[in-house]
């Protein structure tokens, strides 16, 4: 034996589990120290099957494509028409999703306000009521009516353009919103009669009505108030698509908003947010379903959300048989929020520019998520409104793209036809044939 | 006296015509007959009008009112006076789950009971109940006064904010959150004057005043029980 250890024997190198993962026990170690469940903002981080798993096939000699820039793509979309005497009528199929005053600043909905308005569509009130800034700068504006009807008051009723009554969220299908203490101002607290600093919970459910039957009453009420003018629509998040879009529809919906679980929210639990519902992907094809099974696809029209980043998306979702999309997130990073500018800051808060995710606690470096007067003073409205009216514009041009690529005069005569899926998971979910098959799992009259 | 069947006329003629009364109408007096149950009566109303309805009402009756004045004689669905704004809704009889639900003012008289739910999640409405009022009352609710001359049922309060809960009777439970509290010489001259205007035959010192123990305000581990 030699004092020395032998050098020569290889060592097993150090491997991480990948079921105890870093941030896993991170997780671990922060639930320990703190005895609290961790509480973000924005959508599901973790892969999930989705629309990158999804392909147009474009035109050939079956198809035959339109010309780009020359032939005529159209893009107007018609919501409401179903018993609404004044429908809402956009130019793009691509709306801004309600995001409430309270977690975003008054200037960042002025901000949606400005660019939805450029881009000829509609932005959507939230949780906390109907604002100055937003309705001044909306030309078209839905008014969310939520559980804990914050600042709900029948003025705003009647000058909204729609009523977006709202049931769930894909981020917390089941839950109710969330703003923390260091979010509730003045203002914030004058508009949702509360006292300030506190924590505050939203409710989960409505506090004068349960159930399809109920609701169908409560929609009589708010069509009786307003004069049976606005569109009516109903929210729901990706838990039981093909039942909750049948029962909306039952309770007299004029448009159905299904909300997939990458949806983003201003807070909720991780846990929530990571574990519970459906992604969009698996949803869509089921309302649309439901919707046909009652006679009434395009007639209810069906809004998606959840994840909705480009105009691929957007191309795709149509195609799978939606109307129409909403985006939030996309929406803030248009404005600005996360953006690497602020990257010495989000350092500081012990994160980095694309992970920040903490909005409810009210620091945001971009002045987006937050109530504090000098963080919101960095976020200029009328800049953010622009460049989120660019961005939608981009989405719709691309949209377009490959709509004419298909050979169609309407991004509305997109169709699961013209799509393929990569993966067996997207084609089962989204009834698309995998690649190079006629095939997916499920279809009728294949043995799967 | 303007009068209107609503029977033969239907609801929406109805509605259509209450809300078209402005400020300055001199067709101030409505009375509605044959309501027999029908949803969403005198919603939306906004103008200092006063509605009799002869008989009960669906849900909703009075929902979203400002102004008017709303007087059912009979007894009322579901959510009447839902998210009232200001005016006056008046029950001779009893009422159904969730009566006054989220509404931010005026004031909701019910004669007879009522039940589940009554003042949730209310934002600053007063309610005097002349009977009794079931469980889960005042639940959430953010402010306002609720005034029960009878029993309230179980879970009073749960998760209250500021609004404040006097009960003359008993009072089967608690909800979380909410505790007894010192009636204080403004309580009793608030309640005095919601007793005056609620035609309520009771006095202010006959009352226990109940309101938030604000001990689930801000999120605390050693509470998660109560959440
Ligand atoms: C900051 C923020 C606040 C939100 N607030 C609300 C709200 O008040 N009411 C609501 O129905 N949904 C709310 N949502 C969800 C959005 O309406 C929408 O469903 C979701 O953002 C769509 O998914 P996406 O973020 O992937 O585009 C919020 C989302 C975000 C990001």
């Amino acid at each position: 034996m030699t004092d020395k250890p032998d050098t020569a024997i290889p060592r097993t190198v150090p491997i991480q589990s990948a079921t105890f993962s870093n941030p896993v026990n991170a997780e671990i170690r922060r639930a320990a120290a703190t005895g609290i469940y961790d509480i973000r903002g924005g959508g599901s981080k973790r892969k999930v099957p989705h629309f990158d798993d999804l392909l147009f096939l474009g035109a050939s000699i079956s198809r035959y494509p339109l010309e780009g820039y020359r032939e005529k793509c159209e893009t107007k979309v018609t919501l409401g028409t179903r018993f609404a005497s004044k429908p809402i009528e956009l130019d793009i199929p691509i709306t801004i999703a309600g995001m409430s005053f309270g977690s975003l600043s008054g200037g960042a909905k002025e901000a949606l306000g400005r660019g939805a308005t450029m881009a000829g569509t509609s932005t959507t009130t939230g949780d906390g009521g109907m604002t100055e800034e937003e309705r001044g700068h909306s030309n078209k504006l839905i008014y969310q009516y939520l559980p804990s009807r914050y600042g709900m008051n029948p003025d705003d009723l009647r000058r909204c353009d729609a009523i977006e009554i709202v049931v769930g969220q894909g981020a917390k299908p089941g839950g109710g919103g969330m703003l923390l203490g260091q979010k509730i101002s003045d203002r914030v607290a004058e508009m949702r009669n509360l006292p300030k600093g506190i924590d505050q919970r939203s409710a989960c459910r409505h506090p004068d009505w349960t159930g399809p039957d109920d609701l169908e009453i409560k929609i009589l009420e708010l069509r009786e108030i307003t004069n049976w003018e606005k569109p009516i629509y109903i929210k729901i998040g990706g838990a039981r698509p093909y039942f909750d879009t049948t029962l909306a529809v039952k309770a007299g919906a004029d448009v159905v908003v299904l909300d997939g679980m990458q949806g983003g929210t201003a807070a909720t639990q991780d846990v929530f947010i990571e574990h519970v519902g459906q992604p969009i992907l698996a949803c869509i094809r089921q309302a649309v379903e439901a919707l046909q099974d009652l006679d009434m696809y395009r007639e209810v029209q069906l809004i998606i959300s959840g994840g909705i980043r480009g105009g691929a998306d957007v191309a795709k979702a149509l195609a799978l048989g939606a109307d129409a999309v909403a985006i939030g997130t996309g929406a803030l990073i248009a404005l600005g929020d996360n953006d690497p500018r602020w990257e010495d800051e989000y350092q500081k808060l012990g994160t980095t520019a694309g992970a920040y995710d903490d909005w409810h606690e009210g620091n945001d470096p971009a002045g987006i998520t937050t109530q504090t007067p000098e963080l919101m003073k960095r976020f200029d409205p009328v800049a953010g409104g622009r460049r989120l009216s660019n961005y939608l514009k981009v989405m719709t041009l691309e949209a377009q793209t490959i709509a004419r690529a298909c050979g169609k005069n309407h991004v509305h005569n997109l169709e699961p036809e013209d799509l393929v899926a990569l993966t067996l998971e997207a084609a089962a979910m989204a009834r698309i044939p995998l690649s190079g098959t006629d095939w997916w799992p499920g279809k009728p009259g294949t043995s799967f | 006296m303007q009068s209107f069947d609503l029977e033969a006329e239907g609801l929406r003629k109805l509605n259509v015509s209450l809300h078209a009364q402005k400020n300055d109408t001199n067709q101030t007096a409505w009375e509605i007959t044959n309501p027999k149950g029908s949803h969403a009566i005198a919603v939306g109303l906004d103008a200092p009008i006063e509605v009799t309805v002869l008989g009960s009402t669906g849900y909703y009756c009075g929902g979203m009112n400002k102004q008017a004045t709303v007087r059912v004689k009979g007894s009322a669905g579901p959510g009447v006076a839902e998210n009232m704004m200001s005016g006056k809704v008046i029950i001779d009889g009893d009422a159904s789950q969730y009566a006054g639900a989220t509404a931010h003012g005026g004031l909701l008289v019910i004669k007879g009971n009522a039940s589940s739910r009554c003042g949730i999640s209310m934002k600053g409405v007063d309610i005097v109940v002349h009977g009794n009022i079931g469980h889960m009352s005042a639940f959430m609710a953010q402010s306002g006064n609720l005034v029960v001359l009878g029993d309230a049922g179980d879970a009073l309060g749960d998760s209250l904010y500021e609004a404040n809960l006097f009960v003359r009777g008993t009072v089967k439970s608690l909800g979380a959150d909410c505790i007894k509290k010192d009636m204080r010489p403004e309580h009793l001259e608030t309640l005095k004057c919601l007793l005056a205007e609620a035609e309520a035959d009771a006095k202010p010192e006959e009352f226990t005043r109940y309101g938030s123990a604000r001990e689930l305000y801000n999120f605390d581990i050693d509470n998660a029980s109560a959440y």
